[in-house]
């Protein structure tokens, strides 16, 4: 990898502390919570599913009826320690109303986790064999090296969302993400079963996940390659879908620290909590994340605040490491999303995209295409896609969201997703080793520019060190957005964890972290 | 198609999807989707886009979204619609004999076939006739190059192949193929303004049966506007549109030929 932009490495490394700083000092607070979306993923990896009558989802009826602050381990370890049922025969029997979980009498913590670790064990088993397979299809396909096709299908319907991620698998896509219905992240609890109706995007369901994953393969080996899906971990149930992607073998997440606080309104407590936890199951799952940073240009000036994008990036980064995400699995994300009217704006694009490049070497880049300045001329539109596309060959972005010509009119017909892949593969083998040929000028437009970003970011990050990262998310720093620390949805899932409480699962994706 | 695909599609579509009543596909089975981009000749101003909305209504477009309307100039406006379709197509009525696939054979099985059922090279004479002076149609069949990695006629070792350029003149087009002794005429015409062509390609027939020769050589025309139907209704064997390659008009030829040695 070139130096390109001739970065101050220095600069880089006392950022990159920074925010480590500023993580290391989120992480002492995260410690000392739970919620009750993390509860519910306890019981979901310990082998519960379902709905009860009411079609209220087996993990909420367990959760709503325990004191949370003891944690999910401790009830259900008790009832075993007592009865030998399985968790899942426990859930039914509490769906049911046969098993009161408000008259339990916890038993000793001792027999609490030797009830509960051998079950622990089990689920972590489940998808450590997804990770394998994942790895073997892998090995039998090979993977790419270049840029990764990333398109999305979003009808409301499973079963037309699968015919449509065939047929772009089919045209080239290697990575078909499932929009999730509007509205979904600010649900506090994920949906069951198949599902036909969505709002534009489709329900993420565990049932969901298992159709298009089995779709996919399908499709991956009639074409001997591996498809790779995608889906969002965040909202309100963020951890809760952590642990769905795992057992379901998806590969890619949308997985932010900050983005459902700033727009999604989700308190900050809650999502700083909830981030840790699933992104520590994708870590362990080898699910590569996405970062959210796209979202901050789309709102304020994308000259202007593109440090803010770096700031956000470095912070990302350290928050998957303290989950024990590597580097390999770290989908950093940017965008292009200059005013097309900007003098030079291409090559703002490009120092952006360079400067993530340099920042994060061995990252596989996520790069998402124009949306704020797309509009009905759809025309135009394709070729701002193209635009978009030459920056990702240029820059070497590992995972390129295609641009849909379509973009500012309705979700992707069948037909924008085929010419999108078209148009990229058309750019990408063109300028298939333009990287390699392309160097910047040194004090040229390209490189004040990525180097001004980076003293920017650099003096931000020194101030979210002396402030802390709540009151930064107070004040309105990210995309012009203020939030208050006991505002937004979600705080009352936020508990203080209790002296005794006991998540059986942080100890195994702990040990997998330290390579143990 | 997977069998696992297969039967996603009929969860997914049920009963909703009927051969009879075929519509567009947007991203929904029988959304009946499309797109369409027009200019009109007015201001762009609210009458413009009444003016594009029951225009696009009267083509059978329901829930009309003009997503684009800008000025070209003073007197022009720009428009992209999306919109429901209101049409279908009973694709059960397709006759199976005009949607079978042609199969062309490829330069080396025409050079075979020509060895073994003629024993001489066949004649075939080229060229875009009347006032219309584009060379590309006529070229893309018949020149060495050819076409996207097609050889034209001129390439096939069993072929004696003449073009004659542009801006042939009917009479003169007649008297060289008789000279030639053409077997196959072909006749490019790629500039169709006010139907110019169809007079141009009348013309040629009847010059032709003046002579007595119609009926001894295949008669073929080509260019971006011919369709089958309308080589066939002016008296023409064949008739190539848009993406045609040499190959495909000598498969026709050669088998042709031999079709008429049998009877």
């Amino acid at each position: 990898m070139h130096n390109k932009l001739d970065l101050d490495r220095e600069l880089v490394s006392k950022a990159r502390l920074k925010a480590q700083n500023i993580a290391n000092e989120m992480q002492e607070f995260i410690n000392g919570y739970t919620t009750t979306t993390i509860e519910r993923t306890i019981c979901r990896l310990l082998g519960i599913d379902g709905v009860n009558k009411k079609g209220i989802p087996l993990p909420n009826v367990i959760v709503d009826n325990i004191d949370v602050k003891k944690g999910a381990a401790a009830y259900l370890g008790s009832i075993i320690h007592k009865t030998g049922l399985e968790p899942q025969e426990i859930a039914e029997k509490v769906g049911n109303g046969s098993i009161n979980l408000r008259n339990i009498s916890l038993v000793e913590s001792k027999d609490i986790q030797n009830a509960i670790l051998p079950l622990a064990e089990l689920g972590a088993a489940r998808i450590r064999t997804n990770r394998e397979e994942r790895e073997t299809y892998l090995k039998t396909h090979g993977d790419k090296e270049g840029p990764l096709l990333y398109v999305i299908v979003a009808t409301g319907n499973i079963y037309e969302d699968i015919i449509q991620a065939d047929s772009a698998a089919r045209k080239g896509a290697d990575i078909i993400a499932v929009i999730r219905s509007t509205g979904q992240s600010l649900m506090d609890y994920v949906p069951y079963g198949a599902t036909t109706q969505g709002f534009g995007g489709t329900y993420a369901t565990q049932e969901n996940f298992r159709l298009m994953r089995k779709a996919l393969d399908e499709a991956g080996n009639d074409l001997g390659r591996y498809i790779r899906l995608c889906n969002y971990c965040s909202g309100l149930c963020m951890p809760e879908i952590a642990a769905m992607g795992a057992l379901e073998r998806l590969d890619v997440m949308l997985n932010d620290a900050l983005y459902g606080i700033l727009f999604r309104d989700i308190n900050m407590q809650r999502t700083i909590i909830d981030q840790h936890f699933s992104r520590m199951i994708n870590g362990y799952s080898g699910v590569i994340i996405n970062t959210g940073e796209d979202n901050y240009i789309k709102t304020v000036d994308a000259v202007d605040q593109a440090f803010t994008v770096l700031t956000s990036q470095l912070m990302n980064e350290q928050f998957a490491i303290l989950a024990g995400i590597p580097e390999e699995q770290m989908g950093i994300g940017h965008a292009f999303e200059m005013n097309p009217t900007v003098k030079n704006g291409f090559l703002y694009e490009l120092a952006q995209a360079q400067l993530s490049r340099e920042v994060f070497p061995n990252a596989p880049l996520k790069y998402m295409p124009p949306t704020r300045y797309m509009t009905g001329d759809v025309f135009m539109g394709c070729v701002q896609n193209a635009l978009f596309n030459i920056v990702t060959k240029i820059t070497d972005q590992k995972i390129c969201l295609l641009g849909m010509l379509t973009e500012a009119i309705h979700t992707p017909f069948m037909s924008d997703r085929s010419i999108a892949i078209d148009i990229a593969q058309y750019i990408f083998n063109n300028m298939e080793n333009i990287s390699d040929e392309i160097l910047f000028k040194p004090d040229g437009i390209i490189n004040r520019q990525a180097n001004t970003s980076l003293k920017k970011a650099y003096d931000l990050l020194s101030k979210i060190e002396q402030q802390g990262l709540f009151k930064t998310l107070e004040v309105g720093t990210f995309a012009g957005i203020r939030r208050p620390i006991d505002g937004g949805k979600g705080l009352d899932g936020v508990v203080k964890k209790g002296e005794l409480y006991f998540n059986p699962f942080i100890g195994i994706f702990l040990k997998a972290k330290e390579g143990v | 198609m997977g069998e696992h695909l297969k039967k996603m599609k009929n969860i997914g579509y049920k009963d909703k999807y009927d051969p009879t009543k075929i519509k567009p596909y947007g991203d929904t089975i029988n959304d009946g989707k499309i797109q369409v981009s027009f200019t009109l000749p007015m201001q762009n101003t609210p009458k413009a886009t009444i003016a594009a909305k029951q225009l696009v209504l009267k083509m059978g477009l329901r829930e009309p979204n003009i997503v684009l309307q800008k000025s070209l100039e003073s007197e022009f406006t720009f428009f992209v619609v999306y919109g429901h379709l209101i049409h279908n197509v009973d694709i059960t009525k397709i006759r199976e004999e005009d949607s079978q696939l042609f199969k062309a054979m490829s330069m080396d099985e025409i050079n075979e076939f020509i060895s073994q059922n003629f024993n001489r090279k066949i004649v075939v004479v080229g060229a875009t006739t009347g006032t219309d002076s584009h060379t590309m149609g006529i070229d893309a069949i018949m020149s060495m190059k050819g076409f996207h990695g097609h050889h034209g006629l001129e390439r096939y070792e069993m072929l004696e192949a003449h073009n004659l350029g542009s801006q042939v003149l009917n009479e003169d087009f007649v008297r060289k193929s008789i000279d030639l002794k053409a077997d196959v005429l072909l006749v490019s015409q790629t500039v169709t303004q006010k139907r110019i062509h169809v007079q141009n390609l009348t013309n040629l027939v009847e010059l032709l049966e003046a002579e007595g020769i119609r009926d001894k050589v295949i008669l073929i025309c080509g260019g971006a506007r011919i369709t089958k139907e309308l080589a066939k209704e002016l008296g023409y064997d064949a008739g190539f549109g848009q993406n045609t390659v040499a190959e495909d008009v000598a498969t026709f030829f050669i088998k042709e030929i031999r079709n008429r040695q049998k009877k």
